[in-house]
């Protein structure tokens, strides 16, 4: 299994990183290498195997319904890069 | 000796007893930073030893004793940027849970965090934000990673002892190239409430130590349920402490055949083979064992925990915390706060498993490596029905030079090999030193042994350290 | 030519449990922005969730409400987009494995009974709120957290009155269960709509078109019937239809393309390494069935069997839960074991004034005994069943007693033979016509003649009386 270009970038795109033409270059080669290695994978026949989501025997984890207390505004937006009264702040988003 | 060689037990005696307090342990500490830290680079962010104060507490069962703890467990009011740009200056409003506990004990938290890959993404801390850290044993070579700056800090008496974190060897590997103790919990023995996540399904928190006994006092105070984590386990912690100095005659240890290859580096196998026939004259019984998947472990792991990782750091985006790019429009925010603040590796892991998860390759990649993953699992659990430890090396070769295999990802994945497998397991696994390279680079031995089963490791790693000396000898600084 | 619409709903409902779905921030309104929320909403870097057994009891109430088969192993699954008001930039849901599926919701629409499908209702966390401002988006997480169910139902709704019917009930049995305010104006309930059109009498669906953007069940189905007007024009027309999302404009009465920049959208969803699974078995089942309240379908076959209801008039009077309350206790309190005098005044004339005030049968304010006195003056003839209804009216409006407007207004009935014989001698005698017109064939005549006694006494003769007096004068003479 190949990677191309076009779909390196369309995955970056999806996980909202900008790629500088060389970085787009270079990282295509290596992930291009680096799938090819995974593709080992392939050769197993793994269906009658069932997927091990989760390795902990345990289930049903749940916490009762009570309230606590919870953070200030000031401290919620302490390490806001940037903040409008309460509020966190964003470039307006236009729909 | 300084206060700042001895290991944490034989201080906890001397604050006992009066004979020394956390303040001087402080200082003792901050002297060898000033002198040490311009060449190991150990923490990170560090500009002086001056003026580092400590919150000690007095008191509790660890009296005070300071403790350094990797940059990606959330610490209230400190610094907590896993070494990463897009982390800049982020102040968590919370404490992870293994820090609460550690206070209740009387820990005081070292004001400084130790040096990492940046999100833990690395096996040198070359990918760190702030510059790599450099081996106590050989500046020019990496530390490991990515709890490199722990694993110098302990073995140059930087630190007495410390926290690190394990998604795929990054405890036992640095603890193996820096010739300390490094343990790898049981997952879900230790809670990750705190501990900013790489890979949910594989990460744990452990010791990294100058000896076994110190790995076996952290380990208990760090354990334990948490209902702020649904994967923890409810189980009672044994006081790991109780046994040490037990003998392991007749204990059976697996030496698995597929990490024993054509073409590993001679001097680790000549290392791991002698500690093996130590471990044989102390009573342990050896047999060969089979873990048949081990060839697919490296691109199982790298598919799961990239996949993980590429959805829990989707949060780093500039809108609540750390560093945000200039821009004129939230999609161009995104992206160049990611591009920006992120390293190469981390960009990379993000975008391969951003791939793994997408429409149309979910099937031949990430459920196809769940499936391996159980494969992987079963082939531990039948071994662990004969015998009670498996051995192998930590690492296939001893720490390499800085730079050298940084240009070549594949390679660096590589190094890998013979820890990742215990991660995708679930098991718990130690490495303890064993010896050294003609090049006097230390050599890590690994013992992994069966869920839950960490006093078993720590009664094993005991009688070996109490019978040899690997763990007195220090690096030349 | 003749086109079918079809329609499926998708109803978001927030639960109205006490604290937030995956940590214990409390859910109150019209809070501080940012004030209701802690380092897991906020998907600060290192925290985990940890589901509300609260939230998970109330969403198998509506699962099984709806009939729903019960997902033995359920679990969460990551939907990873990246936007502002979603904090981890993944919202946790339930993608392939889903807490409940093929269930069904019976409505009465235009006269007509109707099973509607419901494909699945499955859990979710809220996002927060986004204000736009002139040059910056604000965002506020108290909203983020809170625990939704997301209801899906089938595309088996044929007109936009069928949707509507479908949302009036649907919020009619979450009433019942009381786990959600379910209100459409304060956001409890949100509602999207898909909406096609294809040739009557086709398989195939017609491309979709997916509506937002409504706030109230009337929204929902003028956007719909906007739809179904600009789709026909459309398909007649020839030209070809996109599959796009709308937004409804409720002050301008259309709706409007939003943009479709990204094509169709990758979630890759994946199953959350944070969460456990969920078993759902028998017992727990169980122990939540044997915790529902009566709800609508058994109130229903219930009120048929106990007081010889039909079922459409059953139907009518548990549309919502209070008024079958109130129903059921003025039933309840009326003397005698037949009911069915009461039945009718519930069905007939109180029906119709909460039909004329727009107002729910328990919101008029009826004293039941007052109302059962009322019956007992119309049932012993005292009053007339018009006057009856006068005083229905007054005792709504005044909220004063039966018996005290029958004497304000004077209203009792004339039932005394001798009195009522008087009167009608005087009419008869005042109208030879039409007593003529009545012996020569005329039946209305004699109609026209009680109605002359009525009048004479100014509405206080007891018709049923004046009927049989006047008809045997007439066929007597």
């Amino acid at each position: 299994m190949s990677i191309d270009k076009e779909t390196v970038e369309y995955v970056a795109h999806l996980a909202r990183i900008e790629l500088k033409p060389e970085e787009l270059e270079k990282l295509s080669r290596q992930l291009h290498d680096i799938l090819g290695f995974i593709d080992k994978l392939s050769a197993l026949d793994v269906e009658q195997v069932k997927p091990a989501s989760h390795i902990l025997p345990i289930s049903n984890v749940l916490r009762e319904d009570e309230p606590h207390i919870c953070l200030t505004p000031d401290k919620a937006l302490e390490n806001a890069p940037s903040k409008s009264g309460n509020f966190f702040s964003v470039p307006k988003i236009i729909e | 000796m300084e206060l700042s060689q001895l290991t944490a037990h034989e201080l906890l005696d001397k604050l006992k007893n009066g004979q020394a307090a956390p303040k001087g342990i402080l200082d003792s500490l901050c002297a060898r930073m000033q002198g040490l830290e311009p060449k190991v680079k150990a923490y990170a962010r560090f500009k002086s030893a001056d003026k580092l104060s400590l919150n000690a507490q007095a008191g509790g069962l660890l009296a005070g004793l300071p403790i350094t703890i990797k940059d990606n467990i959330c610490t209230e009011g400190l610094n907590t940027e896993c070494c990463s740009k897009i982390l800049e200056n982020f102040r968590p409003p919370y404490d992870a849970t293994v820090i609460s506990k550690l206070k209740s004990a009387g820990c005081s938290i070292f004001p400084l965090k130790a040096n990492m890959d940046e999100f833990a993404f690395g096996s040198s801390t070359e990918n760190s934000y702030f510059g790599p850290t450099h081996n106590p044993w050989n500046l020019e070579c990496v530390p490991g990673g990515s709890s490199g700056g722990s694993a110098a800090a302990v073995a140059s008496d930087e630190a007495i002892w410390a926290l690190g974190s394990d998604t795929g060897g990054s405890i036992r590997q640095p603890a193996s190239f820096c010739g300390v103790v490094g343990l790898k919990p049981t997952y879900g023995r230790v809670s990750r409430f705190g501990l900013i996540a790489f890979a949910s399904s594989l990460d744990q928190i452990g010791p990294i130590t100058k000896d076994v006994e110190d790995a076996a006092i952290l380990t208990r105070v760090i354990s334990g349920y948490d209902p702020n984590d649904s994967t923890s386990v409810n189980q009672d912690v044994p006081d790991y402490v109780e046994s040490l100095g037990k003998d392991i005659k007749g204990l059976k240890i697996g030496i698995p055949k597929e990490y024993f290859i054509e073409g590993m580096d001679a001097q680790v196998k000549s290392v791991i083979e002698e500690a093996i026939n130590k471990l044989k004259s102390l009573g342990a019984v050896s047999g060969q064992v089979s873990l048949p998947h081990t060839q697919y472990a490296v691109p199982v792991y790298y598919i799961i925990a990239t996949a993980e990782a590429s959805s829990n750091l989707a949060r780093f985006d500039g809108v609540q915390y750390g560093y945000r790019a200039k821009s004129d429009s939230l999609i161009e925010m995104y992206k160049k706060t990611r591009a920006e603040g992120f390293g190469e590796e981390a960009k990379r892991r993000i975008i391969l498993g951003t791939f793994a998860l997408s429409h149309g390759y979910y099937d031949a990649y990430y459920l196809r490596a769940l499936k391996v993953r159980t494969l992987i699992k079963n082939d531990f659990d039948a071994v662990f029905k004969d015998f009670d430890f498996i051995v192998a090396p930590t690492s296939p070769t001893p720490a390499f030079k800085i730079g050298e295999r940084a240009q070549d990802p594949l390679k660096m994945y590589l190094s890998d090999i013979y820890t990742i497998s215990v991660n995708l397991a679930g098991i718990p696994a130690i490495s303890i030193p064993c010896g050294f390279t003609k090049d006097g680079l230390p050599v890590g031995l690994q013992v992994m042994a069966r869920p839950f089963n960490e006093e078993m490791l720590f009664r094993l790693a005991h009688a070996f350290e109490q019978n040899t000396e690997w763990h007195k000898i220090k690096p030349r600084l | 030519m003749k086109y079918q619409t079809v329609i499926g709903l998708e109803v978001h409902l927030q639960l109205n449990t006490k604290t937030k779905a995956f940590c214990g921030c409390p859910i109150e309104f019209g809070q501080v922005p940012n004030s209701g929320v802690c380092p897991v909403c906020l998907g600060f870097p290192g925290t985990l969730p940890v589901y509300n057994k609260e939230a998970l009891n109330s969403a198998l109430k509506v699962a099984l409400a709806f009939s729903c088969q019960i997902q033995e192993h359920t679990k969460f699954d990551r939907k990873n987009y990246f936007y502002p008001d979603l904090p981890k930039n993944y919202q946790i849901s339930q993608f392939d494995l889903p807490l409940s599926r093929n269930g069904y919701l019976d409505i009465i629409s235009e006269g007509k009974a109707k099973r509607i499908g419901i494909t699945r209702v499955h859990l979710e966390e809220d996002a927060g709120k986004l204000i736009h401002e002139s040059s910056a988006s604000l965002v506020d997480f108290n909203r983020t957290g809170v625990p939704l169910l997301e209801i899906v139902s089938e595309p088996d709704l044929f007109s936009p009155q069928e949707a509507f019917d479908y949302l009036t009930n649907l919020k009619n049995i979450i009433e019942y269960l009381d786990v959600s305010d379910c209100d459409m104006e304060k956001g409890s309930l949100r509602c999207d709509a898909n909406i096609s059109l294809r040739p009557e009498g086709a398989k195939e669906l017609g491309v979709k078109t997916e509506l937002k953007n409504m706030n109230s069940f009337k929204g929902v189905k003028d956007a719909l019937t906007y739809e179904v007007i600009r789709q026909t024009e459309m398909l007649e027309s020839g030209r070809a239809m996109a599959q796009e999302t709308r937004l409804w404009d409720a002050d301008k009465g259309i709706t409007v393309s939003m943009r479709n920049k990204e094509g169709a959208k990758d979630y890759r969803y994946f199953p959350d390494p944070d969460l456990t699974v969920f078993i759902i078995d028998q017992d727990m089942v169980s122990g939540i069935k044997a915790k529902l309240p009566e709800l609508p379908q058994e109130k229903i076959r219930r009120f048929m069997q106990e007081y010889g209801l039909s079922e459409y008039d059953a139907k009518i009077l548990t549309s919502s839960k209070k008024d079958a309350q109130f129903a059921e206790e003025c039933i309840r309190k009326y003397p005698g074991t037949d009911k069915k005098t009461m039945v009718n005044w519930l069905i007939g004339p109180l029906l119709s004034e909460s039909n004329s005030r727009k107002l729910n049968l328990y919101e008029l304010n009826l004293n039941k005994d007052e109302l059962i006195s009322l019956i007992g003056f119309v049932e012993n003839q005292s009053i007339s069943h018009l006057s009856a209804k006068l005083v229905l009216t007054q005792m709504i409006d005044s909220q004063k007693p039966a018996g005290l407007i029958i004497k304000e207004n004077n209203m009792l009935q004339i039932s005394d033979t001798a009195e009522l014989e008087q009167i009608v001698s005087a009419v008869i005698q005042e109208n030879e016509k039409s007593v003529s017109s009545f012996k020569s064939g005329k039946t209305g005549a004699l109609m026209f003649l009680v109605g002359q006694v009525m009048k004479k006494s100014a509405g206080k003769a007891n018709p049923k009386l004046v009927g049989d007096l006047v008809k045997r004068r007439l066929t007597d003479a």
